[in-house]
């Protein structure tokens, strides 16, 4: 198989010129769908027969909870394909998806908090998702962390690479351990984090937002990719062609 | 209107969420921005260095 | 001349540790101190009656077995890595994860099993009774040996960093999470005198997952770090 347009991708140059070109084609549907989703769910969603309009809050919990992993899986397979095969690009996706999952971890943690509280009666409750969501954002700012603290980029590069896998490798573990523990300290009172069983008009927001949120990482992620790319480059001939303009 | 905001007594809980929300949305936004922009900074500066100003 | 084998590499290289740690005792003694020291501090803190004391045992056993393991991580390859030894270990032609294994088992022999071995006399200090103390040290061998293995990749990712020691914490302690979560289980299950095998069991599968999956991972650690 001719893989002359896989290279063709991963060069610099190449890579920088299209995430620029495909930045729209994911930022203007992400605006869109997230607008009608928030629409969908705040207003034309009816409201839970037990948590009343609180559980609208679902509408950017669940999106952030997903990103949160979703970013992470994208980071540990870009960061294993840097190292398995070397590519600096790679290592230019794992650099730019890593602060922004660490926020919406951050997000998930933050409105699954104050969600909690007119549910549960308490700001904080180590249940297992919650607790998960805590231990994922410690990956984050492990990664984060790792790649800061050393000065010369490509080693920088592999170490935080090498730590996301062994995170990801450890996310099963962690996530099985977490539900295991957390069975066993349920109070009685508690009830899982608030998925109220979804009529179709709460659904399709929902699903909008998941879809909204998804295309808006992709296009945060092409706009630091391309300031990745940039912060990796030494030739400088097509730096000079492509920031001329 | 006014039932919309009351969001049937939970407010205080739903509005934050969203506020905090558009403030994630928007800093990443700014962010990148501003990543790049800073990138294309020292990669001019490293440009116009080697290879002499123009 | 005859060619050493791996194993024969991989003793030469536990035995070394060892000699290297017995000569230094006082640095080898610090993390141990500290396991003595964190388990103190819960009596001073809290309520030192043992029946009260004795509800959290199992968590003061494992915290203070974690943040002393932690400590004592540094001894594993900082000083080979400040004089040149670990370079010479990465050019050798021996496999490096089966030396990273070695050394990984040295340091346990070093600074997790005297924490087991002091862990009779900690816990019954903080209430466990002596039925469960066997529990407790089964429990504490297995945790301390999946921290030194968890820990040797945290250590060999962050070699030669200023600060690295901050930052090992924060690598390291994420992951251990889960072992702890089943090992102060089987703790807690043998102070109320029930059996604790399950979670024994799952630790021990942990145990075996880090010894098998950890050493390739120190040894492209510490390419990554030794370039």
């Amino acid at each position: 198989m001719n893989w002359t347009w896989f290279h063709k991708l991963a060069s610099p140059p190449h890579a920088y010129r299209i995430a620029g070109s495909l930045t729209p084609w994911f930022g203007w549907p992400a605006f869109v769908l997230i607008a009608v989703g928030l629409f969908g769910g705040l207003v034309l969603a009816p409201a839970d027969y037990q948590q009343g309009d609180a559980f609208r809050i679902v509408y950017v919990h669940a999106p952030s909870a997903w990103l949160s992993m979703f970013v992470y899986g994208t980071m540990a397979a870009a960061a294993a394909i840097g190292l398995i095969w070397r590519i600096k690009l790679a290592h230019a996706v794992a650099a730019a998806s890593a602060p922004v999952g660490a926020s919406f971890t951050v997000l998930a943690l933050a409105t699954g908090s104050i969600w909690g509280k007119p549910m549960w009666g308490t700001w904080w409750v180590w249940d297992a998702r919650l607790t998960s969501e805590l231990l994922l954002l410690f990956l984050y700012a492990g990664v984060i962390a790792l790649r800061g603290s050393i000065d010369d980029r490509g080693r920088a590069d592999r170490a935080s690479a090498l730590l996301a896998i062994v995170g990801v490798v450890n996310l099963p573990i962690i996530h099985y351990s977490v539900n295991w523990w957390n069975t066993l300290h349920q109070a009685s009172t508690l009830t899982k984090l608030g998925k109220p069983s979804m009529a179709g008009g709460m659904l399709w927001p929902l699903l909008t937002m998941l879809l909204g949120f998804t295309l808006y990482f992709g296009a945060v992620l092409l706009v630091r990719l391309r300031g990745e790319i940039l912060l990796r480059e030494r030739d400088a001939s097509w730096l000079r062609t492509v920031l001329a303009r | 209107m006014s039932e919309f905001f009351h969001m049937g007594g939970y407010a205080a809980f739903v509005w934050p969420c969203m506020a905090l929300a558009v403030v994630v949305l928007g800093w990443n936004v700014l962010a990148a921005r501003r990543l790049h922009a800073l990138a294309r900074e020292r990669a001019l500066r490293r440009t116009a260095a080697g290879k002499g100003a123009p | 001349m005859t060619r050493t084998g791996f194993l024969g590499a991989a003793w030469l290289a536990y035995r070394r540790d060892l000699v290297l740690a017995l000569r230094h005792w006082g640095q080898v003694a610090q993390p141990l101190i500290f396991f003595v020291m964190i388990t103190t501090l819960f009596p001073l803190a809290l309520d030192p009656q043992l029946a009260e004391l004795r509800r959290i045992a199992a968590g003061i056993l494992w915290v203070a077995a974690l943040l002393a393991s932690l400590l004592g991580l540094e001894l594993l390859f900082r000083s080979d890595h400040a004089d040149g030894t670990l370079e010479q270990m990465c050019l050798s032609g021996q496999p490096l994860s089966v030396l990273a294994l070695a050394k990984g088992l040295a340091h346990w022999t070093v600074c997790g099993l005297p924490i087991v071995l002091l862990t009779p006399f900690v816990a019954t200090g903080i209430g466990v009774p002596f039925e469960a103390v066997g529990t407790a040290m089964q429990s504490l061998a297995l945790g301390t040996g999946i921290l030194s293995a968890l820990g040797a990749i945290g250590s060999a990712l962050t070699l030669g960093l200023r600060r690295g020691s901050l930052l090992l914490g924060l690598l390291v302690l994420p992951l251990a999470m889960p072992a702890l979560i089943f090992g102060a289980r089987a703790i807690d299950l043998s102070i109320h005198g029930d059996t604790a095998r399950g979670p024994l069991l799952l630790l021990a599968a942990m145990l075996v997952l880090a010894l098998t999956l950890a050493p390739p991972a120190v040894a492209a650690a510490l390419r990554i770090s030794a370039e």
